[in-house]
């Protein structure tokens, strides 16, 4: 402590490294901080010890696509097994290939959707539709997913069934699955739905916030207004684009509680041979199959098989956020995008 | 040299060349539209007829959402069963059941919102000056800041099933109710408004954030230079000029926790009324509920109670809740920009 700070000077802000108020300050916030660090450490932590002997028993064969077995008979047997001799066997692929599969094509469908609205909202849109669209767009990104999975499965799925489920389509899978309009169409085109606007609205704000001078430019070498903002806009865009397809990704991968209800819940892998029939199959992916069997969590093995589950999601999100951030690294070399 | 007329000169205004006529600038007549000057390849031109469709795609879908549930929940909405409780009743061939109000699921949105942004204000506040202001160490700070980024891509389901993972031991058996045999149950009001702070935290540090960082250098200097330290200019100036960043964060963070469904259904019990454990507030923060969100999955085709009349009519009263919360952030954001 100095003579002056004793005396009751004080210096002045920053350049006094003693300030005893501030120092404390700094260390309070600073373990508010870590506490933030500390409980997403604690979070990967449990959950993967938690799920370590799911994955130890069965080894690469968790995640094979080759290994066979029906999910929902395993999940039974692991279900009705004792905590002394517990039954572990998963092999979880037609899940992996359920989510994979449904956030891929949402992820692809809706990256297009919102370029091409969020140019639209930017460049073309007449006033009066942009003012509407932006609060639109905005509500639809809050629009809780349980209202979603209920417009899915009391609007969408009995409209599939009635349409696009024939007779002859019910045949040809006879004995594998039931075909009922719960798919995994219904459920892409509802996820599409969900995470378009989320992405949309980072978009915007990406094609704002390149310079105008950079679109007058082009203008002026006499290219129309769609090259324009094509070649100037959405480039410089780029980085921002990524991280709008990151986040819509991690939405997409994580969502229960709108999967679980429109895409059937059973465990079943859909398959690419059978043709158009292949969007009408039914599958389940992996967040939904936690919050269906939730009920099964006082199970030591069951939970044990749930936590597996929940650690596949949560290294998947975490490389999401990775590769997003390298991604965003790569592209801003390329681009002096602001953003 | 003689003074004599150089012959064969004309006057100045004769020798320049005759100028065409102008065209008079008449302002009645419109310019010409820029976009016919430049050249229209049919590929541009596609192009800017897929923003439009996809535009007003976005639009249609929004409306037809909004539409649909207006019509069925002023359907089955009656005034009179927001102040009545819950009663389980399924619907039957002989008619729909609406049985029942959903004072109960309201008062769980209401009291679980309010404790997870009570958790997640000062921790997400705190985190936010720490990160703008202080970030010392710098190893520090850029960990915490990709686990806000981490959190913020986690699935709820797995932020959900972590928070069971937790809580069910018995140091934190005074949160929720014990078991006979000593088992703690592990859901309750309070463990599900904590983990629910999560998924609010991320947006809260992020806006908070930005509105910081989004402060001019000069007025902290203006601060230090009057004799404030660091802590006091965060308190007098800098927190008071980002609030509205932090109250946008925070209503959208709160938007969130009243979407969200898988926490509920994992961690809040799945009683339809609140059943609380002792009496008094504690008693009740302790027991367990439902909420909108729970009480729309639960009548879902999905639940238990297959009844899509209160389904419908508890999902209208949540977006009667979200369009509010959004009206609120447009409200705030906007004052923010006028500022």
């Amino acid at each position: 402590m100095t003579l002056a700070s004793r005396i009751g000077l004080r210096k002045a802000g920053p350049r006094n490294k003693k300030n005893r108020a501030d120092q404390r300050a700094e260390r309070l916030l600073g373990a508010l901080a870590c506490v933030v660090l500390a409980l997403i450490a604690g979070m990967i932590i449990f959950v993967f010890q938690k799920a370590w002997p799911s994955f130890s028993h069965n080894g690469f064969d968790w995640f094979s696509p080759w290994a066979g077995g029906n999910v929902d008979d395993e999940l039974n047997a692991i279900f009705h097994s004792s905590a002394s001799n517990p039954v572990l066997t998963m092999h979880a692929w037609p899940l992996i290939w359920a989510t994979a599969v449904i956030t891929i094509s949402a992820v692809i469908i809706a990256t297009g959707m919102a370029l091409l609205s969020a140019m639209f909202i930017v460049e073309f849109a007449p006033t009066g539709i942009r003012r509407l669209l932006e609060p639109v767009v905005r509500l639809l990104a809050a629009v809780p997913s349980v209202i979603y999975g209920l417009i899915g499965i009391l609007v969408l799925v009995p409209w599939v069934d009635k349409t696009f489920v024939t007779d002859s389509a019910k045949q040809s899978v006879a004995g594998v699955i039931s075909l009922n309009g719960s798919s995994i169409g219904v459920g892409i085109l509802v996820l599409t739905v969900m995470i378009t606007p989320i992405m949309i609205a980072i978009v915007v704000d990406a094609l704002r916030s390149v310079p105008a001078t950079w679109r007058d430019g082009a203008v002026a070498l006499g290219v129309n207004r769609f090259r324009a903002l094509w070649t100037v806009g959405v480039r410089a865009a780029r980085p921002a684009i990524v991280a709008a397809g990151i986040l819509a990704t991690a939405r997409a991968l994580g969502e229960a509680i709108m999967l679980s209800m429109v895409t059937g819940s059973v465990a079943f892998a859909p398959n690419p041979i059978d043709g158009s029939i292949f969007f009408l199959e039914p599958a389940r992916p992996l967040a939904a199959t936690i919050i269906d069997n939730s009920e099964g969590l006082s199970v030591p093995p069951f939970a044990q098989t749930l936590y597996a589950f929940a650690a596949v999601l949560l290294v998947s999100a975490a490389f999401l956020s990775f590769a997003g951030w390298y991604v965003r690294r790569v592209l801003r070399r390329y681009t002096l995008s602001p953003i | 040299m003689s003074s004599a007329p150089v012959s064969g000169r004309l006057p100045l205004r004769k020798r320049l060349p005759q100028m065409p006529e102008m065209p008079k600038l008449r302002r009645d007549r419109p310019l010409p539209d820029p976009d016919e000057q430049v050249a229209w390849s049919p590929i541009d031109r596609l192009g800017v007829a897929a923003c439009w469709a996809a535009g007003l795609l976005l639009c249609a879908i929004a409306f037809s959402i909004v539409i649909y549930l207006l019509v069925r929940g002023i359907q089955f909405v009656t005034v009179d069963a927001i102040g009545q409780h819950p009663v389980v009743g399924q619907s039957t061939d002989a008619g729909p059941s609406t049985a029942g109000g959903y004072l109960d699921p309201i008062l769980g949105t209401l009291i679980l919102t309010t404790i997870g942004t009570l958790i997640a204000l000062p921790i997400g506040v705190g985190t936010a000056i720490w990160l703008s202001e202080y970030g010392r160490p710098s190893w520090l700070a850029r960990a915490v800041e990709s686990c806000v980024e981490i959190i913020a891509g986690t699935p709820t389901i797995v932020i959900a099933i972590f928070g069971l993972l937790v809580f069910t031991q018995n140091l934190f058996g005074f949160l929720s109710f014990t078991a006979e045999g000593g088992a703690v149950f592990g859901r309750s009001f309070i463990i599900a408004g904590i983990m629910m702070s999560l998924i609010a935290l991320p947006l809260i540090i992020t806006s908070t954030r930005e509105a910081m960082q989004s402060i001019p250098a000069h007025v902290r200097e203006a601060s230090y230079a009057l004799g404030k330290d660091k802590i006091s200019t965060i308190r007098r100036v800098l927190l008071p000029a980002s609030r509205k960043g932090i109250a946008t964060g925070t209503t959208l963070g709160m938007g969130r926790i009243a979407g969200d469904t898988a926490i509920v259904v994992l961690l809040l019990g799945a009683s339809l009324t609140l059943q609380g454990q002792g009496g008094g507030v504690l008693g009740t923060l302790k027991g367990t509920g439902s909420t909108l969100t729970s009480y729309v999955f639960a009548n879902s085709p999905a639940g238990e109670a297959n009844s899509p009349e209160k389904a419908y009519a508890a999902a209208f009263v949540l977006l009667i809740i979200v369009i509010f919360m959004n009206f609120a952030v447009d409200m705030l954001s906007r004052r923010r920009s006028d500022k």
